[in-house]
């Protein structure tokens, strides 16, 4: 009489393949197959006791309240934990920028009181012109990185190791361009921060290979959201108010 | 998970993707905790795991439109828990090996970090022992081998599915679920047999 196996005699403990009745019968007979499913059922039986930690009945709303940016602050935010030290940077750079903006409006005019009023607009356009030119070249970053990917060569994988770590860049400089842009009332550009950041996540957070069904999956989603399209036009505009601001500011200065 | 729950997740999917995105609460209230599990089975850290539950329910609201209505919602949202589990495993792994070279001959075989002697079986019972133990074969598991096995001892799931979230043949899910079932039994066999 043949012994059963450990594959079988696993199988059989997980109620797996279609010859559990065979496998008992040859249990009920087999005296050291017996031992030695014994032993299996021990070993499985202990794993089985490792313990998990408790979660409370109110965990679901607690992990609601976590995705909607409030209740517990001690937690990054689930992405926000596995960011590399250049995402940090890269945000870290831009809200310097933005925090020396607001400080060269908010404080520089008081230092001249008898130029008040012209200083406070100056400082103003500053800001402006610091956030229109920073968030243009983000757009122009991002809009390579969607390129490269809706322009990659059709039912071939791809290699997109590259544009996943610039994407992962973008992600977080995204954030922070966005909730600066709803801060100051330009729905226009928050919108289109809105809708780049799934795509720039998904990019960030998928495979470094993909299958030629994901390349046109990426390229469906982006090209059907029109996110390419509005990155374009609000690039654009954003680069044109960009250089109004510069010209405005010589002007004043003439 | 029962026909009852399946039907009112779909009626929630439908709401979100009707623009309700207030109807996913119904589905992170309702999935978190066996979520949780799963990421604590897979990852073995509680801050991880917690991690995996927030990445989860992130990439399942931005690829609702990829769901298939006629799958189970529980199982495509355990698909995606146990794909961010890996991304983290292996993030951690790449960290680990950027600040602690590994040692020369590759990395140390988990099996020989356990202890040779067994402890008196009254202490095994009280010391947690054998948890470190699972733990750290678990840990010593290839990523494969671990999702398999955690998602066919943990959570029931049959070969066929742990095939398709893994994105592999029935048969390389059903061998990674052995290989994983052999490295438990030599680490454990003797702790087990002499408490028995």
């Amino acid at each position: 009489m043949n012994h059963l196996t450990e594959e079988q005699l696993v199988l059989y403990y997980y109620g797996e393949g279609d010859g559990s009745p065979a496998v008992r019968a040859h249990l009920d007979a087999c005296e050291a197959c017996r031992a030695e499913y014994a032993s299996l059922q021990r070993v499985l039986n202990v794993v089985d006791s490792a313990p998990v930690p408790e979660r409370d009945p109110n965990y679901g709303a607690q992990v609601w309240s976590r995705l909607h940016g409030s209740g517990d602050r001690d937690r990054p935010g689930g992405l926000s934990h596995w960011w590399p030290a250049c995402h940090w940077a890269a945000a870290a750079l831009v809200a310097a920028l933005v925090v020396a903006a607001f400080l060269a409006g908010r404080y520089y005019p008081k230092a001249r009181l008898y130029q008040v009023g012209a200083q406070t607009a100056n400082a103003g356009h500053v800001r402006e012109r610091i956030l229109l030119v920073a968030v243009g070249d983000h757009l122009e970053r991002s809009q390579t990185v969607l390129l490269e990917l809706v322009n990659a060569r059709p039912g071939e994988p791809l290699d997109v190791a590259s544009e996943r770590e610039r994407a992962g860049d973008l992600v977080a400089e995204n954030r922070l361009y966005r909730q600066t842009a709803a801060r100051t009332g330009d729905t226009r550009v928050a919108s289109v921060l809105d809708d780049l950041e799934p795509v720039l996540l998904e990019i960030a957070h998928g495979p470094e290979r993909l299958t030629p069904e994901e390349v046109e999956n990426l390229r469906q989603r982006i090209e059907g959201d029109g996110i390419l399209f509005k990155v374009r036009v609000v690039g654009s505009t954003v680069r044109h108010r960009e250089e109004k601001a510069a010209r405005d500011a010589s002007q004043k200065t003439l | 998970m029962d026909s009852l729950t399946e039907s009112s997740d779909s009626v929630a999917v439908a709401q979100v993707r009707a623009g309700d995105s207030g109807a996913f609460r119904i589905l992170v209230e309702r999935h978190s905790r066996n979520l949780f599990r799963l990421a604590y089975r897979m990852t073995g850290h509680q801050q991880d795991a917690e991690d995996v539950v927030q990445e989860t329910f992130l990439r399942a609201y931005r690829q609702l439109s990829k769901f298939d209505d006629r799958a189970s919602f529980g199982t495509w949202l355990y698909r995606i828990a146990a794909n961010c589990s890996l991304d983290l495993i292996r993030a951690r792994k790449r960290r680990a090996a950027q600040t602690e070279p590994a040692a020369e001959g590759g990395a140390p075989d988990p099996m020989q970090s356990l202890p040779d002697q067994a402890p008196a079986p009254d202490r095994l019972a009280m010391s947690g022992e054998v948890e470190r133990k699972v733990a750290a074969v678990l840990d010593g598991l290839s990523e494969m081998e671990r999702t398999a096995f955690v998602l066919r001892h943990y959570e029931g799931m049959c070969i066929d599915d742990i095939g398709r979230t893994l994105g592999v043949q029935p048969n390389a899910a059903k061998h990674s679920i052995f290989r994983a079932v052999q490295k438990l039994r030599r680490a454990l066999e003797p702790l087990v047999s002499s408490a028995s």
